[in-house]
């Protein structure tokens, strides 16, 4: 090619007074428009991975064993009712179920280590979904909180109404099947007095449920579902409703039904005389009573701790395997 | 005689310009009346009374606030993934079908839907204002015989307006008289083209003398029905009984600004939304990305999973519901019965047929985000995003130009990451096309300025004034004295000849500019194409100084004596005859007919007898100055006697008013005055390369990107430009292939087939002896335009596409624009791999559109490339940092994000499925109604969002040094089947974990529904943004502050959502998150959920590296040396990466 010098070439095309304007369309210099943004740029080396899967396990493993130990901690008595209290067949059970009359129950509970007040009274159910899609919506939260909104039923069907047309409060399969067995405890001859107050979440007493709210119509239908209501306290004061409205999450669930608030010795032998009135026996679910103490972490469940320790371990496992690999086969 | 000027398009661009291009150029068009428009010259009411043009107020605007609101929706609605949402937020409006609540299920919708309209509106309201400054805009009206300020929005069709100088046109006028006597106008059409450069119009010397406000002007104008092509325009103006033909150098349209001109009067012809310039305001043409075609691969099979879903749980519910169908009626939370209602019914059950069907519905409503709507959003998002990032790239500025990167189609961004062929036009994409007159070769004696550098100072006087032209030549010092010397010898007379060939035969105008210095003035050379314009500077420089054109007549100074010629005709330049001539009268009353063009048709025209040393000399040098890469024109001429100039001038004249074909007639009329031409010389002009562009075209070539070059130039120039811009090597083995028959084609395809393989089969004996092998053995295929008349659109395609499949470099030369198109569309058509194509000009835009990307370089030629392109940039090098940098980005950002997004919806469905399956198989959700929707809008959005947008695997620098980087995207590396399906896999595994861990920790608790629910929700987006986290790259400040900023406002939404009395959920956080158990559900669902994501990831990028993740290493630790041999070894493919 040519390699003369250039003589100066004015540009023959493009010289018009406009250039100078134009060029003031260059993108102004920033780092962010440039992508030059300041950025730390984290890469997998063989060190930090090793540490990371190291300080997985440091963490994880005494976390498992703390919540282990929490777990072992928690004393809880299981006592499950529904076939020790009615012998006999499906149909049987159901029979004695829906008889009216005295379905007074006794049972005996051993107490077999040193239980710590609070102790915590549950039932627990099987089996039993309260979050089934038909269930979970019937009910009306307007109506449970506010004195005028007695009428706000219309999600309630078919507990909704009476057969003349008044509103059932609260209404709803929810409030319709309150569960209604009721235990009481007694060691010897002394009473053990069940303390059943604030078992309910506070917030729910004193935003979800009104004060001036108080049952009305409430189980007078064909079917009883459940437990009657005081219909001269409000639903504010109803804490056994209250806990049960709070639909649980899972089929296999768990109610608190008061408190024991003094200590258990071992070998302490408990009476409970119970009704046995809820009818879980027409879908099979299962009652159980629960007696149980808790801890920091919560009530008997040893899972948590499991899984802290498989997962710390496995990462304590990879992280030799990596220093092994890193030491004998480096890339 | 008329003064008929038609614009002259010079020989580089070798095509007709004409937009939309399959349509060419309508000048043979007939007109009968039916498709013509009549105008009644200064009688808007009788032209405007039936036929109903336009106005001339213009609405860019698309809405009015009546019909803001069912267009605004109706466009939105065009997207199918608004239909898709609608329609599911309709079932779910059913009360058998209700999953969320009413509002909880409309509101996603509702708000994308709002946030466009918004924005919509906005834009509407400034068009709106735009349009209202534009329609008042005030213009001289002749009314009632006298020129009045008018509104613009008030000009009508047929009425006469006057434009002082740097005025815009309001609407499209044809040119009645200017303030010039011979009726010229100069404009400047940057708004409309983007061409900087004055253009020259006429008046029609008929009309010329007419004065509007002192005689009655009356008369009428047939012109074409308003179309598109801004280079196009027919017509015939009848006034006082004379007929003449109209073209479109006779009409100055709307957007134009008068320049150097001090009034022009015009007739308005198109007005309003009918003008060029409107009609031409249509968008790039949508094209769709590679990666989103895929996509729709994954997103059939993520449909084909949401089915398995909802027939998973549809049989379930079936099979529960079977099993226990005579419990239904006691069970507490069932109660199929009615009991209230006498008689007792069925209460809201419908039969279990019925019931499975409807379940099935509604788990297509509680699954619907399986399907990643929210993507085609977000993929918006991001791609405005990227294209902001790119126009703003300081790097791809061009300097020179004052132009900077323009992203035009926002849906392609991607595509740019992987390209496999890009095919390049020559002049003005890797030239400048900025001519410089190099060489001449006069009656066979080359006169090559090589060794002469001096630049003579050279000036004219004229009327105590000097005149200096802009750009100064270098010139050729024997020539300059062979001018100088007065004696009239033979061969004086022809250097005289030649070079006032070369300041006559041609459109180019002096311009005059004052200058600093006082009595000196700058005379600048303006004219549409930059050959004409070197060689008139050249013509200059020795001394034949064009001082003056008009229609009539041009002004030369020839050393300081001032000749006058008359202008007698002049046949334009057109794609056929590739020449132009001009006939001259001469004032020694000669008629002399000057002709100049392109060497394969001159020599045809040339009457060889006359001299045949001459032309023999004059074929060699033009061989010679077309291998070193410059462009050439040969020039002819011949004294007309008067027999032969009296038949010219009445064909010229009847064909020039012509009303019927009248282009086709013109031309006749010049190929018979364009013979037995006496050859004056040649001469040759070069075109240099733009900077950078070798190593441009090195990058590409080692990024393993196959660069084709289609020009219109000579072989020996295309092979010698090749050359200088390293695309070939003398390494090369060059297959030539130049045929003129289908027989000849197919033979010299079949011997270079079987060329090749011996040559590839060779390279393999090579190969295993060393790794040194493969340059040596390159292939070049270099084959001709009518080579490919015969090979495209025939059965030989097949071959010709194996044959380049083999080469590194092809080179197509003399191609037309539609072939280059077909060139294009022989590799889209037999491959899978990304077509990119990049030019400037008219003859490019057929290839622009057909390749899968388009680039626009926005140089010399004008806009019609730009416009059609999908990106324009100013110079070809800024190709290497779009590719390379920007498009590996851009693919890898995207790649990623359509994984990722798959993953985040996926793992929150199978999230809600997992529970389905314990609550009795009846779609309930622990999520509540608000967080489900709000998942995919707000808990998650933002942080892929920004990735996608700011996230880079490698910096630009390392990019820029190592192309073969570049083939992580061609080959896939981002986004294949393989990591679909992992994506999956581990999607499947976190959902699970986070669905689990809650379960068995509150499994026999007393927890309720809206608390785990609360523990869900905020564990799954705690783990997709961990899973983004683990992926993000680079940490700047606005990823943390997304991805940390997301999981905190998830948060603070749950606690906000969880204060709501009236909603079920209420305060359950609050105890929920007062249990330990809570926040070491949380920290291990992250680490038990990530663990086998993140074990995966170390020993794949341990064990087996990709380039790209090596070169992260590389960059970290700056360890490039290392890498670089390991690289060798790995591929043996040169690096090359010493020569940037």
């Amino acid at each position: 090619m040519n390699s003369s010098p250039r003589s100066s070439y004015g540009g023959a095309g493009s010289t018009d007074p406009t250039t100078p304007r134009r060029n003031s369309k260059r993108p102004k210099y920033s780092k962010f428009t440039q992508q030059e943004l300041p950025a730390c740029k984290p890469i997998l080396t063989p060190r930090w991975v090793i540490s990371a899967f190291l300080l997985v396990s440091v963490v994880f493993i005494p976390i498992g064993v703390a919540s282990l130990f929490a777990s072992r901690d928690v004393v809880e008595i299981v006592d499950r009712y529904d076939n020790a209290c009615v012998s006999g067949s499906k149909s049987d059970m159901i029979r004695y179920i829906q008889t009216p009359g005295d379905k007074t129950c006794k049972r005996t509970l051993k107490v077999q280590k040193h239980m710590k007040a609070p102790i915590y009274i549950y039932y627990q159910l099987d089996n039993f979904y309260q979050n089934h899609r038909r269930y979970v919506k019937s009910r009306s939260d307007e109506q449970l909180r506010y004195n005028k909104s007695a009428s706000e039923t219309k999600a309630c069907k078919p507990e909704d109404v009476t057969g003349n047309g008044n509103p059932i409060v609260p209404c709803g399969l929810i409030a319709w099947s309150l569960f209604n067995d009721t235990y009481s405890f007694a060691m010897g001859s002394k009473n053990l007095s069940i303390n059943k107050k604030d078992i309910s979440w506070k917030s729910d007493r004193d935003h979800k449920f009104g004060k001036d709210v108080f049952p009305k119509n409430f189980q007078n239908g064909t079917l009883i579902g459940g437990a009657h209501l005081n219909e001269s306290i409000p639903l504010s004061e109803q804490e056994d409703l209250i806990v049960w409205m709070r639909t649980a999450a899972l089929p296999t669930f768990r109610k608190l039904y008061g408190r024991i608030e003094q200590d258990l010795q071992p070998n302490d032998t408990i009476n409970v005389v119970l009704q046995n009135n809820y009818n879980t026996y027409s879908f099979n679910g299962k009652k159980m009573l629960v007696l149980s103490t808790t801890s920091w972490l919560g009530g008997k469940n040893e899972f948590l701790g499991i899984a802290y320790l498989t997962v710390g371990g496995l990462c304590f496992f990879v992280a030799m395997l990596f220093s092994l690999i890193y030491l004998f086969k480096p890339r | 005689m008329s003064s008929n000027h038609p614009a002259e398009k010079s020989p580089q661009s070798d095509s007709i310009l004409s937009y939309p291009p399959p349509k060419s150029a309508s000048s043979q068009k007939e007109f009968n009346d039916e498709d013509a428009r009549l105008i009644h010259i200064n009688d808007p009411a009788r032209t405007n009374e039936r036929s109903g043009f336009a106005g001339n107020s213009i609405r860019t605007s698309k809405y009015s606030v009546i019909t803001f609101l069912p267009r605004n929706l109706f466009e939105q609605f065009h997207r199918v993934a608004y239909i898709y949402f609608l329609v599911i937020a309709i079932l779910n409006q059913l009360p058998q079908l209700a999953v969320f609540g009413r509002a909880a299920s409309i509101l996603p919708l509702a708000f994308v839907l709002l946030v466009s309209a918004i924005k919509d509106a906005f834009e509407d309201f400034r068009r709106h204002k735009s349009d209202r400054v534009e329609n008042n805009r005030l213009a001289k009206v002749l009314v009632d015989g006298q020129f009045q300020l008018k509104k613009w929005k008030h000009i009508q069709v047929g009425e006469i307006i006057k434009i002082s100088s740097n005025d815009t046109l309001p609407c499209d006028i044809v040119l009645l008289s200017t303030s010039d006597p011979t009726g010229v106008a100069y404009v400047q059409t940057i708004n409309l083209d983007g061409e900087s450069n004055l253009k020259t119009r006429y008046a029609k010397q008929e009309t010329l003398s007419k004065n509007p406000e002192k005689e009655d002007i009356s008369g009428i104008i047939k012109c074409d029905k308003p179309n598109r092509n801004i280079y196009g325009f027919q017509g015939i103006m009848e006034i006082d009984g004379r007929k003449m033909s109209l073209g479109p150098s006779n009409t100055i349209l709307r957007g134009c600004e008068l320049k150097n001109t001090d009034w022009a009067i015009g007739v308005v012809v198109y007005a309003g939304r009918e003008t060029k310039a409107m009609l031409n305001n249509a968008g790039a043409p949508s094209k769709r990305s590679r990666l989103e075609t895929q996509m729709n691969r994954e997103i059939i099979l993520l449909s084909l999973f949401l089915v398995v879903l909802c027939t998973i749980a549809c049989t379930l519910f079936g099979t529960w519901n079977g099993r226990h169908k005579d419990e239904l009626n006691e069970m507490p939370f069932y109660r199929k019965k009615d009991y209230n209602k006498v008689p007792q019914k069925d209460y809201n059950y419908s039969g279990i047929g019925l019931e499975i069907f409807f379940t099935f519905l509604m788990a297509v409503i509680e699954f619907q985000i399986m399907i990643p709507i929210s993507l085609y959003i977000s993929m918006e998002l991001v791609r405005v995003g990227q294209a902001y990032l790119m126009n703003r790239d300081t790097s791809m500025f061009d300097e020179a130009s004052g132009s900077s990167f323009q992203c035009r189609a926002l849906n392609i961004n991607e595509d740019l990451g992987q390209i496999k062929y890009v095919f390049s036009d020559k002049t003005g994409t890797l030239t400048e096309n900025k001519m410089e007159f190099r060489s001449a070769s006069i009656w066979g004696t080359d006169y090559s300025s090589q060794n002469a550098n001096e630049v003579d100072d050279y000036c004219v006087q004229v009327d105590e004034q000097v005149l200096r032209p802009k750009v100064m030549v270098s010139i050729d010092p024997s020539l300059q004295r062979l001018v100088k010397d007065g004696r009239d010898t033979d061969e004086r007379r022809h250097i005289r000849d030649f070079f006032l060939a070369l300041a006559a035969c041609n459109t180019i105008v002096p311009i005059l500019t004052d200058s600093p210095e006082s009595n000196v003035r700058i005379m600048e050379y303006q004219g549409e194409s930059p050959d004409e314009q070197a060689l008139v500077y050249a013509a200059a420089a020795y001394g034949f100084t064009l001082i003056e054109r008009t229609s009539g007549h041009i002004v030369i100074d020839f050393r300081g004596e001032r000749h006058r010629y008359d202008v007698l005709g002049l046949h334009e330049f057109d794609s056929d005859r590739k020449r132009m001539s001009v006939i001259l009268g001469c004032p020694d009353k000669t008629v002399k007919v000057f002709v100049k063009g392109a060497d394969t048709t001159m020599f045809s025209v040339i009457d060889k007898s006359l001299n045949p040393n001459v032309v023999r000399a004059t074929e060699e040098h033009l061989h010679s100055y077309s291998t070193v890469g410059l462009r050439t024109l040969v020039v002819g001429m011949r004294e007309l006697d008067d027999l032969e100039f009296d038949h010219w001038q009445s064909a010229y004249a009847t064909a020039s008013t012509a009303i019927i074909g009248r282009a086709a007639q013109l031309r006749k009329v010049a190929s018979r005055i364009e013979t037995d031409l006496t050859l004056l010389g040649a001469t040759a002009i070069e075109d240099r390369l733009q900077p950078g562009v070798p190593e441009a075209l090195v990058s590409l070539r080692n990024a393993g990107i196959k660069v084709w070059v289609l020009t219109g130039d000579k072989q020996e120039t295309a092979i010698s430009i090749g050359y200088s811009s390293k695309l070939l090597t003398r390494e090369m083995r060059h297959i030539i292939i130049n045929c003129h028959s289908k027989e000849a084609c197919r033979r010299s395809l079949q011997s270079a087939m079987a060329a090749s393989h011996m040559s590839t089969v060779s390279d393999d004996v090579t190969n295993n002896d060393g790794p040194s092998g493969p340059a040596a053995s390159q292939l070049a295929l270099i084959i001709d335009g009518s080579s490919l008349v015969y090979i495209l659109d025939s059965e030989l395609e097949e071959e010709l596409f194996l044959l380049a499949s083999n080469c590194s470099v092809v080179l197509c030369c003399r191609v037309a624009p539609l072939q280059k198109a077909g060139i294009v569309a022989l590799i889209k058509n037999r491959t899978d791999d990304m077509t990119l194509a990049i030019g400037d000009g008219a003859n490019d835009v057929s290839m622009i559109q057909m390749a899968d990307v388009g680039v626009g370089i926005s140089g010399q030629e004008g806009r019609q490339a730009v416009m059609a392109s999908d990106f324009s940039m100013g110079q070809f090098r800024f190709l290497v940092t779009l590719l390379l940098v920007h498009g590996h980005w851009n693919y890898q950002r995207m790649g990623y994000m359509l994984l990722y997004n798959y993953y985040r919806n996926a793992v929150f469905v199978l999230l809600l499925f997992w529970y389905t399956l314990f609550t009795a198989f009846t779609m309930t959700t622990a999520i509540s109604d608000w967080s489900s929707v709000m998942y995919s809008v707000i808990y998650s959005s933002v942080p892929t969002i920004v990735v996608a947008i700011l996230d880079k695997d490698l910096s630009r620098r390392t990019l820029l040094k190592y192309p073969r980087l570049y083939q992580s995207g061609q080959q896939e590396e981002g986004y294949n089947p393989a990591l679909f399906w992992l994506t999956m896999a581990d999607t499947l595994w976190q959902s699970a974990a986070a669905f689990f861990i809650p379960l068995f920790v509150y499994w026999k608790s007393d927890i309720d529904v809206s608390s785990i629910g609360d523990l869900w929700t905020l564990a799954v987006v705690l783990l997709v943004n961990l899973h983004l986290a683990m992926d993000v790259i680079r940490w700047n400040w606005i990823v943390h502050a997304a991805v940390w900023g997301s999981i905190v406002a998830t948060f603070v939404v749950v606690i906000i959502l969880d204060c709501i009395p009236i909603l079920p959920g209420f305060w359950a956080i609050f105890h929920v998150m007062g249990r330990w158990s809570f926040w070491l559900s949380l920290l291990i669902i992250a680490v038990a959920g990530l663990v086998p994501r993140f074990i995966v990831i170390v020993f794949s990028q341990y064990y087996f590296p990709s380039d790209v993740q090596i070169a992260r290493e590389a960059e970290k630790f700056g360890t490039f040396s290392d890498w670089e041999r390991g690289e060798i070894q790995m591929n043996p493919l040169p690096l090359n990466s010493q020569q940037r």
